[in-house]
């Protein structure tokens, strides 16, 4: 298997997700097939080749710098879960 | 004649020369929608009070002699990924199962401000991951030329509820096909534009460099007055390119004498369903009966677009979707201890199997020790592809190949494979990583009776030369004027 | 024990004063109540897109330039990925491989000493949002009114040796941003903080000791007791025989204590990738060069100038032009009273130490420039005495009154009639034989008692050279 139990443990950590010990399997049989598959491109040479992160020649984007009213604050916090004193509450930050 | 079986331009035309109300077209829809959406389930929200306010209050202004836009009454669709200020948005996900956003989508607002109805939102695979709208949290929705069938996907409620009949037009978004590949198993017209022709804000993202917003329809001439809509510059989205208007509908016209049609038969190999290919060789003969010049073309690097597609997509995606975290909207979990269970907790139970797996693969080849073998070599490709689409575009107008290399499957056909259902996209995934316009339009019938899209591409912006040739395939075919049974299939 | 190395490198955030936010339209103004300088955008819902400040490039680039740092042609701007309350997106838009500033350096002076400090990289990044502590249910609350204000992080190179080194360094960054009017530098409330690296090495060691990071110190006095702080505390690791962890810290400035926060072991993987909602920036040589052009006179030129031009010690004038308000103080009182070192003494004297008292600042006190030159120009005409003028700049600087009018109104002109004075110096020598008779057997301390009734006399009007050339006169007639 091109990816192993131990990496997929690692990433569902990083993508804040826990996995049932058959999902792990499943997920390791699963993304090592795809990571197989995607290993076709390896083959390819791509010396001297620049990659492409925008598919549009754009550059130098820009807004203004202008102040527009903001939201109201109902508004902001209305989708969220847990509120308290105007703020989106979470638990406890420990640091 | 049931109102709701008309196009999108008659409709239009009719309640503008006042033959019919605009509520007398709302009516017929959703009472169309009474009927069949129960076997289809294309609809994840309808917005029927909205509507009906909305219908009074333009049918008080074309009453007034006003003009209420190009799609002045005319009842729509929009997928459930593009916001709409007070209406849930969703996603198919259980992650957002309740999120009702505040703004509107620029798509959304220009729909609006020609005069549209949103009549609902449509059902999805969850995030727009998938081929099949089966990864949806809350229901599948059938396909309407066989019920037992998936209607494709990601944008499955769009297709589906334009093929039934539930709508004029609809709003789908384009990954990697999902458009297109359920146009095509639908038998609808299904549009990609060309990334940066039609604003992404308030689509809710998936892969942000490969997302594109695009119309169903039920013609081709639908779907360019759909595109004259949704069409330009948005300055809330940086990659929205900044061009001149163009009327789109000045392209139908049927004559495609002297143009030139690429046929890449390097890239149309096996894996391909024999009644699609005959579909495909059929439709070369039409255009050629059409007066178009046939040209064998070669793309050796489009196989790999599929690869390319798995490793940027899924990227961006994971980090696309670390926002839903049950801190500022979605779902949260209902018992944790701390923040880092709030975290994990909430995403396991709101994330279904597919978006996992692609949240996974995405983390996996960003991750350190893996970028540059991975996402970097991935642009690297797709460097390549771009260039090998250019240089076909040297020697053609556009290329045609079919939309997908299979019709409609069952329900649970893939669910063992994902890489399976990956390999659906095959055709439709080489347009996306090269940024350029796509067209799924009605092409065929396989030997059960199920639709085949066949698909042109054109050059980047070059939208014109795209829906004239896919106008002159429907004005020299008849499959478009079929309609689904709405039946479960033999 | 061994001699130790010290070996410090800075990565200073400072939040740019644009008037909007990095991404979107919303306010940067501080103080609003928490979550009403938001929008959907810098929020991070769903769907929605960024779009680049334009200021934002330009006052990094202001920065680059002050720095003498190479300006990026083509820089572009990449994801770091990583879960926080504080960040709504779960990701912070910054630079990653191509930040739009390289390669600069500033020079700082230690107790006379010059030094080159080496700016590695300035890139540009969003700040994330406040955590407020509810103690009353023990939750943490978010208000994201500072989320996506535009920050500029500038990293400098391992080239400082001491908390002093890394003090210096801070106070001429600072004001050449002050300078650059990029960063309104208010470490109180957060606009300019930084974190430090640091490790330890015995003297004569090549390769480095392993450094920690204490992060987030929005005052000089923190950044200075958290670096002898964690000096102290490695070189006693080491003497001890322990070992040094690659560790993030935090520092409690009350309590004068650093402590771990997380270590090296559940090391974060950000995932950079280039963010593909924005665009390349790329910058054209006539964009630089007329940002190069427009660039204010920076402290160290001022500095030089204030020697030349006004004669100044460098000791004044490297106070004078530390801070732009204050430069700028000085500069115009003196266009109006032409007397640079009366100006500058007055500015780093009485008025430094109450506006110090006061905790405000320079352009917050109620004097004006206009107020100062008058002052000095009553002095320097000889209105009224320099122990007066003290009284009087007090009198200004509480009520911001003139000080023309507060030395008319309190009748504190000083008296220079010689026959009136000298009137009064007679009658005080008449009144103290014994005075006379001490300074003539050789006390000279009996004239400065005199001196002090007579101005007692005259409430401190009298002009004292005056009335020491007419007591000398009186007694020695």
């Amino acid at each position: 298997m091109s990816v192993s139990k131990e990496d997929v443990k690692h990433i569902a950590k990083l993508s804040k997700l826990n996995l049932t010990e058959e999902e792990l399997e499943k997920y390791t049989t699963d993304l090592s097939n795809i990571v197989d598959f995607a290993n076709e491109l390896s083959n390819i040479n791509v010396e001297g080749v620049k990659p492409t992160a925008h598919i549009l020649d754009i550059r130098n984007v820009f807004r203004k710098d202008e102040v527009q009213p903001s939201y109201d604050r109902e508004e902001i916090l209305k989708n969220a879960p847990s509120k308290d004193a105007g703020c989106v509450s979470v638990p406890k930050v420990v640091e | 004649m049931d109102l709701y079986s008309l196009t999108l331009t008659e409709v239009a035309k009719k309640i503008k020369n006042k033959e019919v109300t605009i509520k007398e077209v709302l009516d017929s829809v959703y009472s169309r929608i009474k009927e069949v959406e129960p076997k289809v389930d294309a609809y994840l929200t309808l917005t029927q009070e909205l509507a009906y306010d909305r219908a009074e209050k333009l049918q008080q202004r074309l009453d007034n002699g006003e003009d209420i836009g190009i799609l002045g009454g005319v009842p729509v669709a929009i997928k459930d990924n593009i916001c709409t200020n007070g209406v849930k948005t969703t996603c198919a996900s259980k992650m957002l199962d309740n999120f009702t956003p505040i703004y509107s989508a620029t798509v959304v607002k220009k729909l609006e401000e020609a005069g549209a109805i949103i009549v609902g939102k449509t059902n999805m695979d969850e995030f727009a991951m998938g081929s099949s709208t089966e990864t949806a949290f809350a229901k599948d929705t059938k396909n309407p030329w066989d019920l037992t069938r998936v209607p494709g996907g990601s944008s499955g409620g769009s297709a589906a509820a334009v093929s039934a009949d539930m709508a004029f037009a609809s709003l789908g978004s384009d990954t990697g096909g999902s458009i297109r590949q359920p146009a095509s198993y639908c038998s609808v017209v299904g549009l990609k534009p060309t990334y940066g022709l039609v604003s992404r804000f308030g689509l809710i993202a998936f892969a942000s460099s490969l997302d594109q917003i695009g119309p169903f329809a039920k013609t081709v001439e639908d779907a360019a007055l759909m595109l004259n809509v949704l069409a330009g510059h948005d300055k809330m989205d940086t990659t929205s390119a900044n061009l001149e208007k163009v009327d789109y509908t000045e392209a139908l016209v049927n004559d495609i004498k002297g143009k030139v049609v690429g046929i890449p038969t390097d890239f149309i190999t096996d894996g391909i369903n024999k009644d699609v290919r005959a579909a495909y060789d059929e439709a070369i003969e039409t255009l050629k009966n059409a007066g178009a010049q046939i040209k064998e073309i070669t793309l050796e690097y489009a196989k790999y677009s599929l690869a390319t597609y798995y490793i940027i997509a899924t990227a961006e995606a994971s980090s696309n979707l670390g926002r839903y975290d049950g801190i500022k909207y979605g779902y949260r979990t209902k018992d944790f201890n701390d923040l880092d269970e709030l975290y994990t907790k909430s995403r396991t139970e709101g994330f279904g199997p597919e978006v996992k797996r692609r949240i996974m693969l995405g983390t996996y080849v960003l991750s350190s020790g893996y970028y540059d073998a991975y996402y970097k070599r991935a642009q690297q490709v797709r460097t390549l592809i771009v260039e090998n689409f250019k240089k076909a575009f040297e020697e053609c107008d556009v290329i045609m190949i079919p939309t997908a290399p299979n019709t409609a499957f069952k329900f649970g056909a893939h669910d063992a494979s994902p890489l399976e259902m990956y390999l659906e996209d095959i055709y439709t995934v080489p347009v996306n990583m090269a940024g350029l316009p796509g067209i799924s339009v009605p092409g065929g019938f396989d030997t059960n009776g199920m639709p085949i899209g066949i698909q042109f591409i054109a050059k980047a912006f070059d939208e014109k030369n795209l829906l004239q040739v896919a106008y002159a395939f429907e004005q020299n075919t008849t499959y478009h004027n079929e309609r689904p049974t709405i039946e479960e299939g033999k | 024990m061994k001699e130790y190395e010290v070996i410090i490198g800075l990565e200073v955030h400072a939040e740019l004063s644009t008037n909007t936010k990095i991404y979107c339209n919303c306010s940067t103004s501080f103080g609003a109540d928490p979550n009403t300088h938001c929008c959907p955008i810098c929020t991070g819902m769903p769907g929605t897109l960024p779009v680049l400040n334009e200021k934002v490039v330009e006052y990094a680039v202001k920065a680059g330039l002050a720095t003498n740092c190479e300006i990026s042609r083509f820089s572009k701007q990449d994801r770091k990925n990583y879960f926080y309350p504080d960040l709504p997106k779960a990701f912070q838009t910054s630079q990653y491989d191509l930040p739009l500033c390289l390669g600069g350096h500033i020079d700082i002076n230690v107790d006379g000493n010059k030094k080159s400090i080496g700016i590695t990289r300035i890139h540009i990044e969003e700040d994330a949002g406040k955590l407020i502590h509810d103690a009353y249910t023990g939750d943490t609350l978010v208000d994201m009114n500072r989320c996506a204000v535009p920050l500029i992080e500038i990293v400098s190179e391992p080239d400082i040796r001491s908390a002093d080194e890394a003090i210096a360094y801070m106070q001429t960054l600072k004001s050449i941003l002050e300078y650059l009017e990029v960063c309104d530098c208010k470490m109180q409330e957060g606009s300019l903080r930084c974190d430090v690296n640091l490790s330890v090495r015995p003297v004569g060691q090549k390769e480095f000791g392993t450094r920690t990071e204490t992060k987030n110190l929005n005052s000089f006095k923190a950044i200075h007791n958290s670096i002898e702080f964690e000096i102290k505390r490695q070189i006693e690791v080491l003497e001890n025989g322990g070992k040094i962890y690659q560790e993030t810290r935090r520092f409690d400035d009350a309590k004068g204590v650093g402590y771990a926060m997380r270590t090296k072991e559940d090391a974060q993987d950000y995932r950079y990738f280039p963010e593909p909602d924005l665009a390349p920036i790329i910058l054209s040589d006539e964009y630089i060069n007329d940002i190069k052009n427009s660039l204010p006179e920076m402290p160290h030129i001022k500095k030089e100038r204030y020697i030349k031009e006004f004669g100044l010690p460098e000791y004044d004038a490297e106070i004078l032009t530390a801070s732009k308000k204050t430069a700028y103080f000085f500069e115009k009182a003196n266009a109006i009273c032409n007397n640079p070192k009366a100006v500058s003494n007055w500015i780093m004297g009485d008025f430094a130490r109450m506006l110090n008292e006061k905790e405000i600042e320079i352009d917050e006190s109620e004097v004006t420039e206009e107020n100062l030159a008058c002052l000095i120009t009553l002095i320097d005409k000889g209105t009224i005495s320099s122990k007066i003028a003290k009284q009087v700049f007090e009198d200004m600087f509480e009520t911001g009154e003139n000080a023309k009018e507060i030395v008319e109104k309190k009748g504190l002109v000083q008296m220079s009639d010689e026959g009136a004075i000298k009137e009064i110096v007679q009658r005080i020598v008449d009144a103290n034989p014994q005075s006379v008779a001490d300074y003539k057997a050789g006390k000279d301390r009996a004239i400065g008692f005199m001196v002090g009734q007579i101005m007692k006399e005259t409430k401190g009007k009298a002009n004292p050279q005056i009335v020491n050339k007419l007591l000398l006169e009186i007694i020695n007639k």
